[in-house]
């Protein structure tokens, strides 16, 4: 497959940034998207241009680093996978493709495609723990029954990777996907009880000091969302945050 | 409790709050504009109970306008705050494959309706208020009968006018289309019932404001 691709420049934090157009030929319909800018960087490499930086680790679907906005979505046009798992056969011979990074204020640029994400961390950190004894003393997580239901959908909830599609899909950049998986996870769970109320207000305010947006339910995030983490997780932690603000 | 409103949470169940109440009230406003089909003195009597009864004039009357106001003045917040969280818009987004077209705006739809809203004010609103508080005439009547319905036929002679409320029923349906349902969602409502909630809302939605076509057609196409 030969293809135009048209992708975001910026040099750092500070640089304005542009599109520029690039060629790539001889891409195999089997290669990964990953795969298919490698080749695009060593082709940069060899002209001694500036190769384009972007986010990848595992490259099997599970850590959330790599992200790109391509052809307007998310992780692109397949439905359920992150873009390191996107493969160059969802497109064809002569497309043109745009690669943009995440778009959203508390997700800024740090050079070409590759965003800092260090805003998720900070939820996380406000609460998005529960606090047990892990050394010595360790309590076996199966002494208390949980019924399958709830364990079931706490494990759905904790499969987020926290790879932000949901806020890069969605009009307001918000970050409720996220933060409802992450509160969803925990209040499913006897053992999430204990910081029910403050996890989820303050996870909430620290989610709104890092100026993510707020949701209209398009249900955005819920269709680009390479997990298929539902709405139901938002409507769990609008309850969640109504429990708790009545009570503190 | 303290300062819920400040809070994206808090806003966004305000903002369903006020909307499920104006749902309410919509449905209530249709209920006794559907009665001027069938029958002009039902109309009128009910149109008189409404207009003159204390409770409804000076308790209910101030809560829906304290509602519409706080409903699309905490609309434009939300969207000058979400326009906020992404400052550099993309190149190339395709919201078609994962959003209706309806929840990516109902700000536009919110600002058909509020357009609407000022034109019917100054259609039936401020001629009401003018009569009953400015002039001081509270008997509802003119020429020996009740005036209601004689005047809302009157308003329904002009085409434009017609033209104009049917345009706005349209986006009052697209606002609808995705709102009431969202609104379920904002609340913390998805469950076993979501399903049945959608399929209600979907027949709300449309059912409501075609309703309100049919009435304001109805009036200009009969002349009665
Ligand atoms: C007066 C002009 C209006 C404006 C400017 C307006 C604006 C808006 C906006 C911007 C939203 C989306 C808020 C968000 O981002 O979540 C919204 C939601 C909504 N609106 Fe309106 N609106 C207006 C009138 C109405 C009326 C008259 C009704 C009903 C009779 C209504 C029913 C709803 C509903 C049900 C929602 C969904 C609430 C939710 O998602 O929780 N709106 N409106
Ligand atoms: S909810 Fe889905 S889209 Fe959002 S961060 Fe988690 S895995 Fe990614
Ligand atoms: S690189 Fe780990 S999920 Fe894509």
């Amino acid at each position: 497959m030969n293809l135009t691709l048209k992708i975001w420049r910026q040099k750092n934090a500070s640089d304005k940034g542009s599109m520029v157009d690039y060629k790539v030929n001889d891409i195999s319909p089997d290669m990964s998207f990953l795969e298919m800018l490698d080749v695009l960087n060593e082709q940069l490499i060899n002209k001694d241009e500036e190769p384009v930086a972007f986010d990848h680790d595992c490259r099997e679907g599970i850590c959330g680093m790599c992200s790109l906005y391509i052809n307007g979505e998310a992780h692109g046009p397949d439905r359920g996978v992150t873009t390191c798992q996107l493969h160059m056969r969802m497109f064809k011979d002569g497309d043109t493709i745009t690669i943009e990074p995440f778009r959203a204020t508390a997700f800024p640029v740090i050079k070409d495609l590759i965003v800092d994400r260090t805003s998720f961390d900070r939820i996380q950190h406000a609460g998005g723990f529960i606090s047990v004894n892990t050394s010595g003393n360790t309590i076996d997580a199966n002494t208390i029954p949980i019924n399958k239901h709830d364990a079931d959908t706490a494990f759905d909830s904790a499969t987020c990777i926290g790879c932000g599609a949901c806020v890069a899909s969605c009009k307001n950049s918000s970050a409720m996907l996220f933060v409802g998986a992450k509160v969803s996870q925990f209040a499913l769970l006897p053992q999430g009880q204990i910081e029910a109320t403050d996890r989820v207000l303050n996870m909430v305010k620290q989610m709104d000091e890092e100026g993510f947006g707020n949701c209209t339910n398009t249900g955005a995030c819920e269709v680009e969302c390479p997990k298929g983490i539902s709405l139901e997780n938002i409507a769990r932690m609008n309850r969640e945050y109504l429990k708790a603000s009545l009570k503190g | 409790m303290s300062g819920i409103l400040n809070s994206s949470i808090g806003r966004k169940f305000a903002m369903a709050l006020s909307a499920l109440f104006l749902m309410i009230f919509l449905l209530q406003h249709f209920v006794i504009n559907i009665l001027s089909v069938f029958s002009p003195d039902a109309f009128n009597e009910v149109s008189h109970f409404m207009g003159t009864f204390w409770a409804i004039q000076y308790l209910l009357q101030p809560i829906l306008i304290f509602g519409v106001i706080f409903h699309f003045v905490m609309g434009f917040v939300l969207e000058i705050k979400n326009n906020k969280a992404r400052q550099i818009s993309y190149a190339k987004n395709n919201g078609g494959a994962n959003s209706s077209w309806m929840s990516r705006n109902m700000i536009w739809s919110g600002l058909a309706i509020l357009a609407f809203i000022v034109l019917h004010f100054i259609d039936f609103w401020i001629p009401e208020i003018n009569t009953k508080y400015i002039i001081g005439d509270m008997t509802g009547m003119h020429n020996g009968e009740y005036r209601y319905f004689h005047e809302l036929v009157e308003k329904f002679h002009s085409p434009l006018r017609v033209g104009a409320y049917i345009i706005a029923f349209v986006f009052l349906a697209l606002h609808l289309l995705h709102g009431f349902n969202s609104a379920f969602q904002s609340v913390g409502a998805n469950n076993k019932y979501t399903k049945g909630l959608k399929t209600f809302s979907k027949v709300y939605a449309i059912g409501i404001p075609l309703g309100f076509i049919f009435i304001a057609l109805f009036h200009h196409l009969t002349g009665h």
